[in-house]
């Protein structure tokens, strides 16, 4: 599938260690997962959006996987005007929706919160290999490889299992299940799913063990994952971004944090 | 393969005398990783069995668990382009209630919980399957990781307590209920800072609710249904059922 | 030269060392949680660098015998064993990695999305140095015969292909003894060519010794020197060189599903009754396509300018390499997915509506589905409803998992039935006759994931069958089945075409075709 595929071309970003992207984008997070004021992530935003022509994508590409975000953010303001703290004037009560100054604040903070948060990770996400992400997390990291690359090779699956998916869909109407009970086909579809991918998890950790996988030998590693300075630079931008916008709210008295 | 799912021997034989036996084998000669079995014959009316397999993890083990999450993580792709329809009138019903709902992202780690028994399997799971939603694409990016983590653990923990020794419904149960509970705090923090407290007690109270439910006693139920195809063969959480049935 | 644990083994002098034997003295071992052996008894003893094909019927447990000798059953978390079995005089759970092993999926045993990598993971596995494993990587490669880049995706190689990066895979690692399950059972033709002579050449350059279990004998008899029978539940039944076996054992062996050369499974007699050209005349068209262009993806037609007339009691086998469409086309003809161009129109003979009257609702699934307005609703079959479709149009998928939507056999055969609201005494009344006529009557409360693969494939013709429809759509249905099934299925397909049900089969099945087929339509190639 399309969106599974990592974008690739000659850009800097393409060939930084994933597990700095990772590092990256949720150090920035941490950031601006504590407070929940409109400066901050504004601050924020502003900052990523000058790197965003540097990531690797275009556009088109930039707007297609992020489309989600765009629809989220929005959402979940709504839920936050309407049910948000009360505070100032009120305009609307109804049972539990309160419409009121503090509502109205916290809605576009939430808003602009999500963009910040997640606009930057996608566009990181975007431009990682699951393989070189596994290579990271194993050999920089150091997780426990049979973990790593047991998830690894599972991910490798999913393609498959969105065939099955489509195939199921096909063989429901070819069975005359078709027309009716949308939730219970896909209940049904879900189990099939499940039936079929235990099938072939079976047998791939059967082909993987005999290829001597999970034995007590030290594996050696065919692709080596190098962590060095662009990488601690990423890393560093990512937390600068966090630190300076945190601090801009905090330095403007509009900075409120989550808890507390 | 399985040739046959037809009833074995001694499993018809727990039948008539209504209770159940576990055939128990001798370990193989001077091998490691011999799992230990007790068999605990209920008296009462209701059979059980309690067994504790190896706790190291078979490559079967993280090769399935990976799976499950990969399914899972589908699964909740799926579920997440068809969710809102439902969620928006239980919204409106009550403000914080479609968390009920969100029980189905829980389900993956109740899930391979259950099937693989091993410390961790929880939570491997619902990471591995967070991590597919936030790679297939979700609204929520990066942070499905550390949802899937949070969740992950709340389930884990339930499983812990128990000293991962037993799978019966009640534990399914409440480790759907820590998943949800987990989850219920955790996006009121990230998600639904910005709420009243009215909102996020009614929005953990559905989570733990609706973890309990779908992720809790449906996954018990799915993991009884798929062990009835024999895709579970190679689990201790499969051939106690098809041994049974 | 003694020969150590791989933790001691140095690369190089896995170069030089000789292939190691194989021996089962006594050997049995029966799953977790069955009752019956998988196998018991076993004496064998095969030499270093022998090629063996093992034989024998189906549940023989061949593949038990394969996944032990490899190390990967499990131990004692997942079955009680007997007896002793060795690779080149140790246990095998100490030798992983001197033994390879190719499985009978190609999908399920590439481990990695990209060539190189996935070819290189058992090396890293075995904690070969990084700068050995490339050049070994290379070397593998070329000798089963792959040109390929090393970041090519694994994921669009074609069956034969992944089925030698995984050969590649195995061989990299520099293996004593290589194993294969039914390697080529799951290709087509072309693809059991690639396989067989990447095999032959690997075996040719190496000293290894060589076992592969395969129901198609006729593929692997140039390659071995020694064939060897297993019988079911344990022992050996025939043991000896190719030809001596085949003549001695022959008929046995086709009785127990085995390909045997020269034997047809038909036994001689014809597939159907009556001949073509009186079926021709005397039967009205049921569906027709007309420059026909399907698509899966919408905006990409994978096959176009497709003329097929659909009549009843008349086999159409739809032919074609590999990814020109076929299984598209079948849906398509189907009904389950909408066409991409050109027209497909259903006679009122196989509607049951006029054209000019009756629209029956869309169908919810294909809603969002592009639309073609030249064609009445009634006479294109992407727009009938799912129900209406049963009686019209059944189709049978390749895997047939894909269909499974119950918990038993008897409820996968009343699915359809309780779909078109028939009165339960009709209901019970079918699901008797064609449970009887498929062999199904004793696995009627079994579960249907847990039948053998020819009991699937039955269950799933059956699924179809049960509702009547006036056209069976099937895509590959002889697909990796032993001769018997094989033989069972088109005997049971020549029944439902001198009843007059039009066939349409997407195949590469030769035999198949000879024995069935009123028109070959070739899609995509020149």
């Amino acid at each position: 599938m399309s969106i599974l595929t990592p974008i690739r071309g000659t850009a800097r970003i393409y060939t930084v260690n994933p597990v700095a992207k990772l590092a990256a984008a949720l150090l920035l997070s941490g950031f601006l997962i504590v407070t929940i004021d409109w400066v901050s992530a504004a601050v924020a935003l502003v900052l990523e959006s000058l790197l965003f022509a540097n990531a690797g994508l275009d556009g088109r590409a930039f707007f297609r996987r992020t489309a989600a975000i765009w629809i989220a953010a929005p959402l979940a303001g709504l839920t936050t005007l309407l049910y948000g703290v009360q505070d100032g004037r009120t305009y609307v009560e109804l049972w539990l929706i309160h419409i009121s100054d503090g509502s109205i604040v916290l809605a576009i903070a939430t808003v602009l919160r999500i963009l910040a948060i997640g606009l930057p990770a996608v566009v990181l996400f975007a431009t990682i290999d699951p393989t070189d992400l596994a290579d990271g997390l194993a050999q920089v990291w150091h997780l426990p490889s049979r973990f790593v690359l047991g998830a690894l090779a599972g991910l490798r699956l999913i393609s498959l299992f969105l065939d099955d998916w489509r195939q199921l869909e096909l063989a429901r109407r070819a069975r005359g299940l078709g027309d009716t009970g949308r939730v219970r086909r896909f209940a049904g579809q879900a189990f099939a799913l499940l039936v079929l991918s235990l099938r072939r998890g079976s047998k791939l950790a059967t082909a993987m063990e005999a290829r001597g996988f999970g034995g007590s030998i030290t594996r050696t590693w065919a692709r080596e994952s190098v962590f060095g300075s662009r990488e601690w630079l990423l890393v560093a931008i990512g937390a600068s971004i966090g630190a300076i916008a945190l601090a801009t709210s905090i330095a403007t008295g509009a900075v409120r944090f989550v808890v507390g | 393969m399985p040739a046959q799912g037809g009833i074995s021997g001694p499993a018809a034989e727990a039948r008539v005398t209504g209770r159940e036996r576990v055939v128990t084998r001798a370990p193989s000669s001077g091998r490691k990783g011999t799992s230990v079995h007790s068999t605990i014959e209920n008296q009462g009316a209701k059979p059980f069995t309690r067994r504790r397999g190896s706790l190291r993890w078979r490559v079967v083990d993280i090769v399935v668990a990976a799976v499950i999450g990969v399914a899972a993580g589908l699964i909740f792709w799926v579920w997440n382009l068809t969710y809102t329809p439902l969620s928006a009138p239980l919204e409106a019903l009550l403000p914080g209630a479609q968390s009920l709902l969100y029980g189905v992202w829980l389900f993956a780690g109740v899930l391979g919980g259950l099937i693989i028994r091993k410390p961790g399997a929880a939570l491997f799971t619902e990471l591995v399957a967070a991590t597919v939603s936030a790679l297939v694409g979700t609204q929520w990016g990066p942070l499905t990781l550390v949802s899937g983590l949070v969740q992950g653990l709340g389930a884990e923990l339930v499983f812990a307590i128990f000293l991962y020794a037993n799978y019966r419904v009640y534990v399914a149960v409440l480790a759907g209920a820590g998943a949800g509970l987990a989850m219920g705090i955790n996006d009121s923090i990230l998600w639904y800072a910005g709420t009243g407290a009215d909102f996020k007690t009614i929005y953990i109270v559905c989570a733990v609710i609706g973890g309990a439910l779908v992720a809790g006693l449906l996954s018990w139920v799915v993991v009884r249904a798929l062990a009835r195809t024999g895709a579970l063969s190679r689990f201790a959480a499969g051939r106690e059922v098809t041994a049974r049935s | 030269m003694p020969i150590g644990t791989h933790g001691e083994d140095t690369a190089a002098a896995r170069d030089e060392r000789a292939a190691a034997g194989l021996r089962a003295e006594n050997w049995g071992w029966r799953h977790a949680g069955r009752s019956s052996w998988a196998l018991r008894g076993l004496d064998l003893v095969i030499e270093p660098g022998e090629r063996v094909l093992l034989l024998g019927a189906s549940g023989a447990g061949k593949s038990t015998l394969m996944h032990a000798f490899a190390g990967v059953l499990g131990g004692a978390d997942e079955g009680e064993e007997e007896g002793e079995l060795l690779v080149g005089g140790r246990r095998p759970e100490e030798t992983r990695g001197r033994v390879g092993l190719v499985l009978q999926d190609p999908d399920s045993q590439i481990v990695l999305a990209r060539v190189g990598d996935d070819v290189a993971f058992g090396c890293e596995n075995l904690g070969v140095p990084r700068d050995e494993i490339w050049p070994r990587v290379g070397k593998a490669l070329a000798e089963v015969g792959l040109d390929l880049a090393l970041d090519r995706p694994t994921s669009a190689l074609s069956g034969g292909q992944k089925q030698r990066v995984a050969l590649a895979g195995v061989i990299a690692m520099r293996p004593d003894v290589v194993l294969l399950d039914e390697p080529t059972a799951n290709l087509d033709p072309a693809g059991v060519v690639e396989v067989r002579d990447a095999v032959a050449g690997v075996v040719r350059a190496s000293n290894a010794t060589f076992v592969v279990i395969e129901h198609r004998v006729d593929v692997w008899l140039d390659v071995v020197d020694r064939v060897i029978v297993l019988e079911p539940g344990g022992g050996v039944l025939a043991d000896g060189d190719p030809a001596t076996v085949l003549r001695e054992r022959g008929e046995e062996l086709a009785a127990g599903g085995v390909w045997v050369p020269g034997a047809d499974p038909l036994g001689g007699g014809p597939a159907r009754e009556r001949p073509v050209l009186e079926r021709a005349v005397t039967h009205p068209l049921l569906l027709e396509a007309a420059a026909l262009a399907v698509e899966r993806v919408p905006g990409t037609v994978v096959a176009d300018c497709i003329d097929v007339r659909v009549r009843a009691g008349e086999a159409t086998a739809v032919t074609g390499p590999n990814g020109a469409g076929k299984s598209t086309l079948a849906l398509t003809l189907a009904g389950l997915i909408p066409r991409a161009g050109g027209t497909l129109v259903a006679t009122p003979e196989l509607s049951g509506v006029d054209p000019a009257d009756g629209v029956p609702p869309r169908p919810r699934l294909l809603r969002l589905g592009r639309w073609r307005h030249d064609v009445t609703p009634a006479a294109d079959p992407a727009r009938w409803t799912s129900r209406a479709l049963l009686t019209r149009i059944g189709t049978v998928f390749q895997d047939p998992e894909h269909q499974f939507v119950s918990g038993s056999v008897r409820g996968e055969l009343e699915v359809s039935l309780r779909a078109l609201r028939l009165p339960p005494e009709e209901i019970a009344e079918r699901v008797a006759d064609v449970a009887g006529r498929l062999r199904l009557e004793e696995l009627l409360d079994a579960n249907p994931y847990t039948l053998s693969g020819g009991e699937k494939r039955r269950l799933s013709v059956a699924s179809a069958l049960v509702a009547r429809p006036r056209i069976l759509v099937l895509d590959e249905p002889t697909f990796g089945q032993d001769s018997r099934t094989w033989a069972e299925l088109v005997r049971l397909l020549g029944e439902q075409l001198d009843r007059g049900t039009a066939v349409v089969a997407v195949t590469h099945d030769r035999a198949f075709i000879e024995a069935l087929a009123d028109q070959v339509l070739e899609v995509g190639g020149s």
